[in-house]
Formats: C-alpha cells, structure tokens, sequence
C-alpha cells in the first residue's frame, strides 16, 4: 500500500525568484490489490506524481509511505528495490544497450534470452526480431514504449506505475495492451498497479479513478462513480476558451 | 622459441581472443622474441632481418583467411620498436587481428610501438582488429604508440577496429591512409581511459580517387583525471564523401578534446563531421536505477553498453 500524505512540489519559475507549486497537497492511498488510474487535463501534474512516487524528484513538503514505512526520503534505487517500478512517459534512448540488456537487467537474474523474449510478446513485439536490437533512436517511438512496458513487466513490481503506456501505441496494438492490463490485474494477488492514462478504455478496466487538475486532486473515487462524470463533461478545461491561440502563446 | 607463461596466455586472449595456437598465419611475438610462427600456402610471414618486425605477403586472390600478430610483454622496462609491412594482393579478403598486451608489474616503464603499414591490392578486402590492454600494478608505465599507415589501390576496402579499454597508461595513435579510387575505409575506435592515463589519437584521410569513401567513427570515456585528444582530418581531393564522427562521454575529472578537420579540394567532395561530448544523460541513469539498480551500477552498464 502507497500513501501519500500531504504532498507538494515546487520549482523555481523562470525569473529565478518565485516558486511554482506543481503539485498542491495531494493525499492520496493506493491500496493493494487494486488498480487505480489517473487522469486529468494536461500539464496538470500526473507524471510529476508519479516521479514523486518513484522518487525521481522529492516533495518540497509532505510524505510518501509505502506499506508502513516512510519512503520520503529513499533514492530511486531503495524505492525500486522495495518494489516500486515505473514505466516512463517518454522512454529513455541508449547508446549501444541491446533490448535483452535492459530486460535481464530489471529481472535482475542471469536470464535466458528464451525468457526474455516472453515479455517482447507479451507487449506485442515479435521478440527475435527486437531482442538484439539497441535501445535507440533507431527505433520507433512506439516500439521503444512498449520495450518500456516490457522492462517493467520483467521487474514484476510489487506497485507498478505507468505514464500514458498507450501513447504513441497504434490502435491494433491498443487492444493488446488492454490485455496486457487486464492480465496483471487478474493476477494482481499481493500487488498494485497505477496506471495514467486519458484511455476510456483504460479508465473502464480501473477499480479507482483519480482526476488530478491544477496540481491538486480533483476527484478520486470508484470507477462506477467517477466516469460517468467524466464522460459528461465537454472539456477538460472549462475555463478556457477552447479553439483560440491568443497571440504571443503556442498551442501544444 | 619460448612456451608462453601464464601471464601472457591471459594477455594473449585479451588482445587477440587466443586460447590455443590460432589457424591459419601467426606470429607471436613475446618480450622482443617470436614465441611462435606459422605461415600458409597463400600467406608469408617473412621477419625482417634486424628482428624489429614482419613483413607479410597475401597472394592475389587469397579468399577468407586469417592472419594473427598479436604481441605481449610481461618484463619491466622493455622498449621495442616493431614494423609490420603487409602486402595484400589484388582481390584478396583477409582477417587480421593485431593487439598488445602489455603487464607491467615492475617499476620501469615498458614501451611497445608499432608501426604498421598496409599495402592493399586493388579490389582487396581488409578486416583489421587491434586491441590494446594493460595490466600489473608496477609504478613503471604501460606504454602503446601505434602507428598505422594504409595505401588502397582502387576499390579496396579496409575495415579497421582498434579498442583500447583497460590499463594503458599512455598512448599516441596516428592513423595515416590514402584512398585511390573507390577505396573504401571505415574505421571504429573504441577508447576508454581512467587514472591518469593519456591517449592522443590523430587521423589523416586523404581521399585522391573518384567515389572514394571514409568513415571514421571514435566512441570513448575518459574518467578519472584521465585526458584524451582526438583529431581528424579527412581531406577530399575528387568527388568522395567523408564522415567523421566522435562521441565521447567524461566523468569525474576526465577531460577530452575532439578536432575534427575537413578539407574540400574537388567540388563534388561531401565531408561530414559530427563531436558530442557530454557526461552520461541524467535520464538514462535514473532509467537503471528504477530497474534497481545503484547510481555507479547504472553508470557501468551504460558505458560497457557505450562501448560494446
Ligand atoms: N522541472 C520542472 N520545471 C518547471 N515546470 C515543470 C517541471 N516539471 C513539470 N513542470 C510543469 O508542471 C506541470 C505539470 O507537468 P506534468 O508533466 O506533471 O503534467 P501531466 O499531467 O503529466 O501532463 P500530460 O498529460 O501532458 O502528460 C506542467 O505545466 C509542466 O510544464
Ligand atoms: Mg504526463
């Protein structure tokens, strides 16, 4: 179980003085045995979350306790080898690291390369094909997502996070991924998954929703009560006027 | 002729991947002495007569065969000079594994140069590995100089890799070829130096023919307080094209300097050079570590990758 107690994050604004709060006091539980997704407009703060949790940054205040013990503090490595793992958003690129490198190593046993391509098929990818290849820009952002999706499947975390796994996935594959999901959720016994995600798909498998907006959290409850509500609404943002670019600002 | 010692077994399958007397050409060459020669029907390994060096003949048209010249010293404070002349004739496709490995456990420097020239045939075919390993914990220096010159006749081609990873102290590469045309030259130059060690590393490409290429490519780490230069120059004298490429990553106190040159003198002649130096990007460090890996962890599987 993963609690988070009170959590903010800020960061210097550009002009060096003010302070930026990207997450505003979340508190929230993720307990065993469930999957619980997050979703909210963009740039509200999910994948800060989620590097909070896995402890890429630290919180300016608040804590983070993981089955009872007080993991605010612990580095990236301390937390992983407790059994947080992470799926980035962006996945990382390499230089001269081979895909079956990065699968023994977050299995982190002597593993055949036999075993390692299970977890290529698992995500789609047809394993001989990909095995021996280098984690690259030689390939495709959506192969890199889903060899990303498949490092942490190799982990076998007890809480496994996902930034957006669907991003940049191709709408065949999607499906896969769905069972992908709906595997680890059926064998979830002694563990927890948190996905992010703006997926209906995805938001339909979860147990809980959390929508996170403006840093903080905005709703979070179970899936039956939450997404209606979601699907009702016509914008993200309601308090911006969609569609216009005013002058001086770039759309995304 | 001397059997090899313990020592220089290990030094020989460091440098050359040796455990047993290779097939085909050889010559060992251990403390200053040959340790072992071999030549076959197609490939002659003659010593030259001051006994500073080989000269090897590959008939023209001589398919698929290896040649082995790897070199160990193990005694403090030996300095030799070596040459190697290689003839390879027209047509001809040969594999040729060079290295020096060099244990030093005493406290004189021991020094190895070797100069190495390459005559290639026209349409001859080249695989060339050279690699260099230093080990023993004597105060006196592991010292590497190599140097290597390469004439391609028309439509020869050269494929070189040179690693130079673990415990050479000091090293000065100079790397000279002329290209006629449509030779064709790629080199791979993987580098790594800590401690104090130092490895300058220079290369001229001279591409005279029509449709000559060259592509020298240089992946290196320096740690430590360790230092290393790298300069390339590719000159274009016909239509040809050129790539130079270094990519090197610093950590602690390592420091490199990479000089990459290009010189158009035909107007169809196409140069490239690309230099990126930096530390290892923070986010592939972070990537390991939530694997569980601990940051140094990280920082070793990265750069055997880098170097691999
Ligand atoms: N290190 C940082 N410095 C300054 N601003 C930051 C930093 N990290 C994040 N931000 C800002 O914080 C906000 C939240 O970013 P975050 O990536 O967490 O959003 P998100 O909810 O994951 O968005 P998306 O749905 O687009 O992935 C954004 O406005 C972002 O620009
Ligand atoms: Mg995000």
């Amino acid at each position: 179980m993963l609690e988070l107690k009170n959590i903010s994050f800020q960061v210097a604004g550009e002009k060096g003085d003010d302070r930026i709060e990207i997450v505003r006091n979340v508190s929230l539980t993720i307990p065993d045995e469930k999957l619980i997704v997050i979703t909210g407009p963009n740039g509200g703060g999910k994948s800060t979350l989620a590097r909070l949790i896995m402890g890429i940054e630290k919180p300016t205040s608040g804590q983070i306790l993981y089955n009872g013990e007080d993991i605010t503090e612990l580095s990236v490595t301390e937390r992983a080898r407790r059994g947080i793992g992470f799926a980035f958003q962006q996945p990382v690129r390499f230089k001269g690291i081979e895909v079956f490198d990065l699968i023994r190593l977050a299995t982190g046993t002597k593993l055949s390369v036999k075993d390692a391509c299970q977890y290529l098929s698992a995500v789609g990818l047809c394993a001989r094909d990909y095995i021996n290849r280098e984690v690259s820009g030689s390939l495709s952002g959506g192969e890199l997502k889903r060899i990303e999706i498949a490092t942490v499947l190799a982990k076998k975390p007890q809480l496994a996070v996902f930034d957006e796994p669907e991003a940049g996935i191709d709408l065949w594959s999607f499906q896969n991924l769905i069972e992908v999901f709906e595997g680890m959720r059926a064998n979830i016994q002694g563990s927890s998954i948190l996905i992010i995600s703006h997926q209906e798909r995805i938001l339909s498998i979860a147990d809980e929703i959390v929508v996170i907006r403006d840093g903080q959290l905005a709703l979070h409850g179970p899936k039956e009560e939450i997404l209606p509500t979601l699907l009702g609404t016509d914008s993200a943002v309601p308090d911006c006027k969609m569609g216009t670019v005013t002058k001086g600002e770039t759309a995304e | 002729m001397k059997p090899l010692d313990e020592i220089q077994k290990r030094l020989l399958s460091e440098v050359a991947g040796l455990h047993a007397i290779p097939e085909g050409a050889y010559n060992i060459r251990a403390n200053g002495t040959s340790a072992g020669r071999a030549s076959t029907a197609n490939i002659e390994i003659i010593p030259r007569e001051d006994g500073k060096g080989l000269t090897i003949k590959v008939k023209p048209g001589t398919k698929n065969e290896s040649i082995h010249i790897p070199v160990v010293m193990t005694q403090s404070g030996l300095k030799e000079v070596v040459y190697n002349d290689f003839y390879i004739g027209e047509g001809a496709d040969v594999f040729i594994v060079a290295g020096c490995g060099i244990d030093n456990c005493g406290p004189q420097d021991s020094e190895h140069d070797g100069i190495h020239r390459f005559y290639v045939g026209k349409g001859a075919k080249v695989r060339y590995v050279e690699k260099h390993y230093g080990s023993g914990d004597g105060r006196g220096k592991r010292i590497l100089n190599p140097g290597t010159e390469v004439y391609q006749e028309e439509d020869s081609s050269v494929e070189m890799e040179m690693v130079q990873i673990k415990g050479v102290d000091d090293t000065n590469r100079v790397t000279k070829a002329e290209l006629a045309k449509g030779a064709r030259l790629v080199v791979r130059e993987r580098l790594m130096t800590h401690g104090d060690q130092k490895a300058l590393s220079t290369y001229t490409v001279e591409m005279n023919g029509e449709g000559s290429s060259s592509d020298v490519v240089s992946r290196s780490v320096a740690r430590d307080n360790s230092y290393q230069k790298f300069d390339a120059v590719l000159t274009g004298n016909a239509p040809c094209t050129g790539h130079t490429e270094c990519d090197a990553i610093i950590m602690d106190n390592g420091r490199i300097l990479a000089v990459p040159g290009l010189e158009a003198n035909d107007v169809d002649a196409a140069l490239v050079h690309e230099a990126a130096i930096g530390k290892i990007a923070g986010d592939q460090i972070i990537k390991l570590m939530t694997l569980g890996l601990t940051e140094s962890e990280a920082e070793e599987q990265i750069v055997n990758g880098f170097l691999k």
